[in-house]
């Protein structure tokens, strides 16, 4: 077997490992992949404009509830990186020593984490996939969804996907298991609420410091990376300033996540 | 024959502050085909040298060839060539009793259907296929130990380390576990284990290393090192009285090598030919003895005598 073939042999195996993993554990991936977007749709599409207190929605934006299908998806793939990759990582990194069986596997050390990536990429699209069609369904009013162009969707949802993933290994590396309660109160929650999911990152002009401010946020580019690729009428970046710097932050993400797993690794 | 194991000239320091020095150099040769014994107390090095070993800690200098592969520039096929059982259950949690075995076989790529075989080969032979669709969390400490031993075999490495294999475990899965590694010896298999459990070292080992401060004190076979103790048998006494008046005392005593303060009296070491533990006995009775504990020759008294202590210490 030559060296590259008994790579992919270990990987293959690395992958099916995380697949019956998933396969055992798919209720609570659906029910942490559903959540977060239902709820969402419910309050923004329903419950806000029954109680009268309807958001105004930025001009050419069209309905609320098309403005939040490409962010829904964007935090579905970062929720589940963190449950699917930081989470398992920290705690496999850290006091049981798990991940040891893997990383003593015959192939360069590098392989498990981006092995890692992959799949948490993976997951990332089908938990995509999952809501996608609930959140087009769900809310009562027009839902506008037009895709120009498949390759541009696909390329869009591969970067995004890989984007969180690799914040997820990135994370998982990083954060101890006895922070994992303060890492969703300190990181998640503003990425989430300042990632452009509940509104367009262009109607941000009027309040131009916090426009700029997310501009660090990754969850942004993913946003309106997916917001091109689906919902083009709706204001978004240009293509080549999403997709250049999700490309730009899954690789900065995945190489720090690689140089934080040896570390952890290798004494 | 080339040596399953050989370090030469072996340390490693840990960053710091201040940095902690593991192994100040060790050198030895494994056999191929031995069970050989790294006897120390806890802190000694010896999971650092396994660590190294195994690929799982960076030296800091010298060289380590396992299977006569360089162990820093050649990791990966040295990972082939090892098997390893840590001290802490290491099982994935997240995965049944016999996915922890498959899994492992396909991590080192072998085919599914081939995986499954083995799999099933080990659950048998290691008398845990009855459990095989239990959780790790749902075992006992022998019951997974013997998984982790069944796993770090499943790839028919060369080398089989163990760190403190029976450290926990009741004496019944202790003695189970000691005839499992005796039958994987019989098989051609190398293993290297640490150990602070005498008796296991005895019992269990061809030769062994003594282990202290990240040095090796004394290596051969039990027996050698039992005789280079110079069969001394220690003498532990505590005393109400005079210590000094009872070193006094012991003053050409015939037989007597060496005599060392203890917190509640005096250690002394002695022949034991000609009746030298019931002379210093009944020199020190006279000084307000209050407990005696005589430890025939043995490992554990060459232990004491080249490392100053005790292993339970």
């Amino acid at each position: 077997m030559s060296n590259r073939q008994s790579i992919l042999a270990s990987v293959l195996g690395l992958w099916a490992r995380d697949f019956r993993v998933l396969r055992r554990e798919w209720m609570p991936f659906m029910l942490r992949t559903i959540m977060n977007p239902v709820l969402s749709v419910f309050v923004f599409t329903y419950v806000l404009p029954r109680t009268g207190q309807n958001l105004p929605v930025a001009a050419g934006a069209g309905t609320m509830a098309t403005v939040l299908v490409p962010g829904l998806i964007a935090i579905a793939m970062v929720f589940t990186s963190i449950a699917a990759v930081a989470l398992p990582l920290s705690i496999e990194l850290g006091a049981t020593r798990e991940i040891e069986d893997r990383v003593l596997a015959p192939i360069p050390l590098a392989t498990v984490p981006l092995a890692k990536v992959a799949f948490g990429a993976f997951q990332g699209v089908l938990a995509g996939a999952v809501i996608f069609p609930i959140i087009i369904a769900l809310p009562a009013t027009e839902v506008h969804i037009r895709v120009a162009s498949w390759p541009l969707l696909a390329l869009m949802v591969a970067l995004s996907s890989w984007t969180a993933a690799s914040l997820g290994l990135f994370l998982g590396t990083v954060v101890r298991p006895q922070h994992i309660g303060l890492m969703f109160a300190v990181i998640l929650t503003p990425l989430m609420f300042l990632g452009c999911v509940y509104y367009p990152w262009a109607s941000l002009s009027a309040i131009p410091w916090l426009q700029v401010l997310v501009l660090v946020n990754p969850l942004v580019y993913m946003s309106e990376g997916l917001r091109i690729a689906l919902t083009p009428d709706v204001p978004h970046l240009p293509m080549a300033a999403a997709a250049g710097m999700l490309f730009l932050l899954a690789t900065i993400l995945t190489m720090a996540g690689v140089r934080g797993f040896g570390k952890r690794v290798v004494g | 024959m080339i040596p399953a194991v050989e370090l030469r000239d072996v340390r490693k320091v840990y960053q710091g502050s201040p940095p902690v020095t593991a192994l100040a150099g060790i050198s030895l040769d494994v056999p191929s085909g031995t069970i050989y014994g790294l006897l120390g107390p806890n802190g000694a090095g010896k999971t650092t040298a396994i660590g190294i070993c195994t690929t799982k800690v960076r030296a800091t200098g010298g060289t380590t060839r396992v299977a006569g592969l360089d162990v820093a520039t050649d990791a990966v096929a040295v990972r082939r060539h090892v098997g390893v059982a840590s001290q802490a259950i290491t099982l994935d949690r997240s995965c049944s009793v016999s996915d922890n075995v498959y899994y492992h076989c396909r991590y080192f790529g072998m085919p599914a259907a081939e995986s499954r075989h083995r799999t099933e080969e080990l659950l048998d032979r290691f008398l845990i296929a009855d459990r095989r669709d239990a959780m790790p969390s749902q075992l006992s400490g022998g019951l997974a130990q013997r998984v982790q031993l069944a796993r770090a075999i499943a790839h028919r490495p060369s080398v089989l380390f163990l760190d403190e294999p029976t450290a926990g475990l009741d004496p019944q899965s202790r003695l189970a576990l000691w005839d499992l590694v005796g039958t994987l010896r019989g098989e051609g298999l190398t293993v290297v284990l640490t150990t602070h459990y005498m008796e296991e070292a005895d019992k269990l080992c061809q030769r062994l290393a003594i282990v202290d401060h990240g040095r090796i004190l004394a290596e051969g076979t039990p027996e050698q090192l039992k005789q280079e103790s110079g069969s001394t048998a220690v003498i532990d006494v505590a005393l109400a009285g005079d210590r000094v008046a009872a070193r006094a005392a012991l003053d050409g005593v015939v037989g007597v090598r060496d005599v060392q303060d203890t917190e509640r009296g005096l250690r002394i070491l002695v022949a034991p030919e000609g009746g030298g533990v019931p002379r210093v006995v009944s020199r020190v009775a006279e000084h307000h003895l209050t407990d005696l504990k005589v430890v025939e020759p043995s490992l554990e008294t060459a232990f004491i005598r080249l490392t100053g202590r005790d292993l339970r210490e």
